[in-house]
């Protein structure tokens, strides 16, 4: 029981070190270069379910603000803009709106694997874009065909 | 309730990996990958991560399969293991 | 793998990560400080924006390079016969789909990069999603159609001009007095309150984000799938 429990509420980080390690495992031993590619893109997207479990929050929704939260923030703030000018809007800005920060996501780890993901697929790119010029090279994407290639042209 | 979907896409999640990375024919590999990163999409949307999801869905799902699929169809079809 | 057990449970609010107070602060001050509901957006493209910034040249990069890597010019030297089995008739199901999807597409993108504070999306979704409506044009028709809109010349301009947004909005900041990328200091130029600035550079700055990204994923399709020659796609 004790160890059902240590894994059901645990069961992502189970999950994306399995995958991290199939990634992990077809980047090391797989000999076709795309397969090593798309096991680069597992690993990648194991780091990435890693970090997004960290920011789970139990009972929070996802990190945008409510409908009324924002209209009551913009009805107010217009009055103040008019009466105040700017100043005046600042400050009726920082009192009106309570935000309880359990309420939410947390939307750092959001971030930071939104560029990651699209950064991966520029990398992915020029990978495949090496692949296709060893084709051209060599004739083959197998990485023992390549290497036999080199050795027998010395 | 919800850990039980998402246990069961973590399943599939696996399954999928495994078999992209086991099939002989590329062309299916890639196809399966896409499947791979849709699951993903899905899985991040039920944990509140709306925007990785939506990024997913265009990038993982959409573009980086087309990508694997050009260059599938510009080198060779067979793959050795 | 025994580490596992040594990771917080499971949506715990409490956890290091989101007890930091980094993190609730994103949370609690952003809508105070530059009026966005999206907090992903606002940390996106403001507190982060140097980090984005670079993000995109990261990307920049990556379409130069897959250009230097691939492309070639001249006529081709040897076809590959597999390539004749792929020779398309224009098929008349396909192409009105197209036609009727493409519009639709890419409308939904630029409702995306612009709507990217109050719902999910921003530059990168957007300009993904315009690069692969270009990108089902070419699959759908041939490479020689989709090129006509996005000729190879214009793509490096392209995406030149969306860092060259970017970076301008930075030194916008630097001009005026401010810390590069620090938005509020452009309500001079703007006419809006400070906070307001944020948002509305914010929007700017995503602009720039989406011309580059969808300059790029175009850019690098057409390098794959013609083979360099950017004559035939697939």
């Amino acid at each position: 029981m004790e160890l059902f429990e240590a894994i059901s509420t645990k069961i992502n980080y189970w999950v994306y070190i399995v995958i991290m390690m199939i990634g992990l495992f077809a980047m090391i031993s797989k000999n076709n270069l795309i397969k090593k590619l798309i096991g680069m893109s597992i690993f990648q997207t194991a780091i990435i379910l890693f970090y997004v479990s960290i920011g789970v929050k139990e009972g929070a929704t996802i990190p945008i603000l409510y409908h009324d939260q924002v209209h009551a923030a913009h009805g107010d703030h217009g009055e103040a803009d008019t009466s105040h000018g700017e100043h005046g809007a600042v400050e009726s800005h920082e009192a009106d709106i309570h935000i309880n920060p359990d309420d939410f996501t947390n939307p750092l780890v959001h971030v930071l694997m939104l560029t990651a993901i699209v950064v991966g697929v520029s990398t992915l790119g020029v990978g495949l874009a090496i692949t296709q010029k060893l084709h051209r090279e060599f004739g083959s994407i197998e990485e023992h065909e390549i290497l036999e290639i080199i050795k027998s042209g010395k | 309730m919800i850990w039980i979907f998402d246990s069961i896409i973590l399943i599939f999640l696996v399954v999928t990996a495994i078999i992209s990375l086991q099939v002989k024919d590329l062309l299916s590999a890639s196809m399966i990958f896409g499947v791979y990163s849709f699951l993903m999409c899905l899985l991040w949307a039920g944990m509140a991560a709306v925007d990785v999801a939506f990024t997913e869905a265009a990038v993982g799902a959409g573009v980086s399969a087309v990508f694997l699929i050009a260059t599938v169809f510009r080198t060779s079809r067979r793959s050795s293991d | 793998m025994s580490a596992v057990s040594d990771f917080p449970d499971w949506g715990d609010p409490h956890s290091p990560a989101n007890s930091y107070r980094l993190s609730q602060g994103y949370i609690t001050d952003t809508f105070p400080q530059t009026s966005v509901p999206n907090m992903v957006t606002a940390v996106l493209a403001d507190y982060r924006g140097y980090d984005t910034m670079f993000e995109t040249v990261v990307i920049f990069t990556a379409g130069i390079a897959i250009i230097g890597i691939l492309r070639r010019y001249g006529p081709k030297d040897k076809v590959i016969p597999e390539q004749k089995l792929y020779k398309k008739e224009p098929d008349l199901i396909v192409e009105t789909t197209c036609r009727l999807m493409i519009p639709i597409i890419q409308l939904f993108a630029l409702y995306v990069v612009a709507h990217g504070h109050h719902s999910p999306g921003g530059g990168f979704q957007g300009g993904v999603i315009f690069g692969a409506s270009f990108i089902l044009l070419a699959l759908a028709r041939d490479l020689q159609a989709a090129q006509k809109w996005v000729p190879e010349s214009r793509i490096l301009k392209l995406a030149g001009t969306g860092i060259f947004i970017y970076a301008g909005f930075g030194f916008l900041c630097l001009l005026l007095g401010s810390n590069f990328l620090d938005y509020a200091i452009l309500h001079k130029v703007m006419g809006v309150t400070p906070i307001e600035a944020r948002s509305h550079s914010m929007l700017g700055v995503e602009i720039g984000v989406a011309f580059t990204v969808t300059a790029i994923m175009f850019s690098i399709y057409s390098n794959l799938a013609s083979n360099g020659y950017m004559k035939e796609g697939l």
